[in-house]
């Protein structure tokens, strides 16, 4: 590996199912508080969702959430958050020399069905087609609003990595950053998934829709009554500095992106597969140079599908066997699945264990999958475990792409 | 539609476009894009707007006829007198 900047986190803007700023999102993974609901979707009915109630007209006039996306109102919210968490006048960068990173699992659908549905109503009269339907389903949408809305001129686009695309965002920032292409980078994932009602059907088609009584139960990962996934909209950008630009203006790092890893499973459509995973936490793990006993959270993927959490908890074995003091947690259990912003969400909501010693748990487990079982899984309440100085963050998604990101407290 | 009621139409479409704007001092005879904030793709949506409320096409290269309430008025009328308002403002 060449001698590369190191870079840093050194803010967080978020909106999640459950909070919409790190310390509300931080209270409710700690006090077990769900974020999913009751939800109903043309054609597809009643369900359950993660939905999000951020101020989009903080930072946005009326006329620019009409014209843009539900993805686009996320990153502008979550990036103007990150810059006032970080502390940072955004006039002290070059707007040219500022990047923003987007993850997205896909973008368009919702307006593309969105547009369908409204030509239907004049019998397929594409008049009735909207100019706005190319800018809002380009790939790069999310991250374009933010650089219309802020003026900036640097580089910004989507990482589209199905559901490990939050990661695909940090990492892109990352190494931005380290080429010295961009001084200051808004990175991470965006989701504006439950208004599409194709992503709820095709789930259910594949036999992968979650279904509980209880909305807030349904996400259940490693659960034995496990019987799928809860969508979720949201978004988590990081703001990302070299870590030596970060300590000459005295922020405060959050944690330094120490390692990381994405690779392919080359092996199936949808199913998720052992040996990809275990390899990419490997790499992510030799990249760091640390040791799997030097891992001291384990941030899950698992989406709450009888196949995949087996297959991750398999691969979680595998490489950390029964270490002790690895724990071992879960964050859609709370907020669904946040698809693009799934990776960077559940990083960040585990990034203030740096400072609490804190493990959150995963919640819903009611009786765990003896195929789900880790050694150091915090299951259902929130562990005291002391000085966490590691943490392991893996996102996986469809057609077998694998992400882990390492990230190391960065104590003074 | 009388032609008070297509200026209350137009600015009921506006409404809906912009909706941070103050349309309670536009004057009818100066262009809408010098007085408000009013763009290509706004100017795109109205358009639409009157397709989809009244069936009304107007060809691009009629556009321009657009450009002023006095405009719209004079170039409406004719295709909107026999239609209702639709719109929660009132003339």
């Amino acid at each position: 590996m060449p001698d590369l900047p190191r870079v840093a986190i050194t803010g967080a803007g978020l909106t999640s199912p459950n909070g919409n700023s790190l310390d509300e999102y931080r209270a409710a993974l700690l006090a077990g508080r769900s974020g999913v609901q009751d939800y109903e979707i043309r054609y597809v009915g009643k369900t359950h969702a993660g939905i999000c109630d951020f101020d989009a007209l903080r930072h946005q006039k009326r006329k620019d959430v009409r014209r843009g996306t539900r993805a686009g109102s996320i990153a502008i919210y979550c990036a103007h958050e990150a810059i006032t968490d970080a502390g940072v006048e955004l006039d002290r960068y070059d707007p040219a020399r500022v990047g923003v990173y987007t993850g997205v699992t896909e973008h368009g659908n919702v307006e593309t069905e969105n547009e369908i549905h409204e030509v239907s109503q004049y019998d397929f009269d594409l008049r009735y087609w909207s100019h706005h339907h190319n800018p809002r389903t380009v790939a790069n949408n999310p991250a374009g609003e933010v650089t219309v809305n802020m003026g900036l001129r640097g580089p910004a686009y989507s990482l589209g990595g199905a559901c490990a695309a939050g990661n695909l965002g940090l990492i892109q920032g990352m190494q931005m950053l380290q080429l010295g292409a961009v001084d200051f980078a808004l990175a991470g994932g965006v989701s504006e998934a439950i208004r599409t009602f194709g992503i709820f059907a095709s789930f259910r088609a594949q036999g992968a829709l979650a279904e509980h009584e209880v909305s807030a139960k349904a996400s259940r990962p490693f659960d034995q009554a496990r019987n799928g996934i809860v969508i979720a909209e949201g978004g988590c950008l990081f703001a990302l500095e070299r870590l030596e630009d970060a300590e000459k203006r005295g922020a405060r790092v959050l944690g330094e992106v120490v390692g990381h890893c994405v690779n392919s499973d080359g092996t199936d459509f949808v199913l998720p597969d052992t040996d990809g995973q275990n390899a990419c936490i490997r790499g992510a793990l030799a990249s760091a140079g640390i040791e799997p006993a030097g891992v001291d959270v384990v941030s899950t993927h698992a989406t709450s599908t009888e196949s995949g959490d087996s297959a991750e908890a398999a691969a979680v074995r595998q490489v950390f066997g029964d270490h002790e003091g690895v724990w071992i947690n879960n964050t859609k259990s709370f907020i669904g699945h946040a698809m693009g912003a799934a990776a960077a969400l559940e990083l960040a909501g585990n990034l203030p264990s740096f400072r609490d010693g804190v493990v959150h748990p995963t919640i819903n487990v009611e009786q765990l999958d003896p195929a789900c079982k880790l050694g150091g899984l915090v299951v259902n309440e929130p562990r005291e475990v002391g000085r966490v100085e590691t943490i392991l963050n893996m996102s996986f998604g469809m057609l077998g792409i694998n992400s882990a990101v390492l990230v190391r407290s960065h104590a003074g | 539609m009388t032609r008070e009621e297509i200026v209350v139409a137009i600015k009921d479409i506006i409404a809906t476009i912009n909706p941070d704007e103050d349309l309670s001092n536009l004057t009818t005879d100066e262009p809408l894009r010098e007085q408000i904030d009013l763009d290509s793709m706004d100017f795109l949506d109205i358009v639409m707007e009157l397709r989809k409320l009244y069936s009304v096409q107007v060809p691009e290269e009629d556009y321009k006829e657009l450009a002023t309430l006095d405009g719209c008025v004079a170039y409406l009328h004719p295709l909107l007198e026999d239609k209702p308002l639709h719109c929660a403002a009132k003339a």
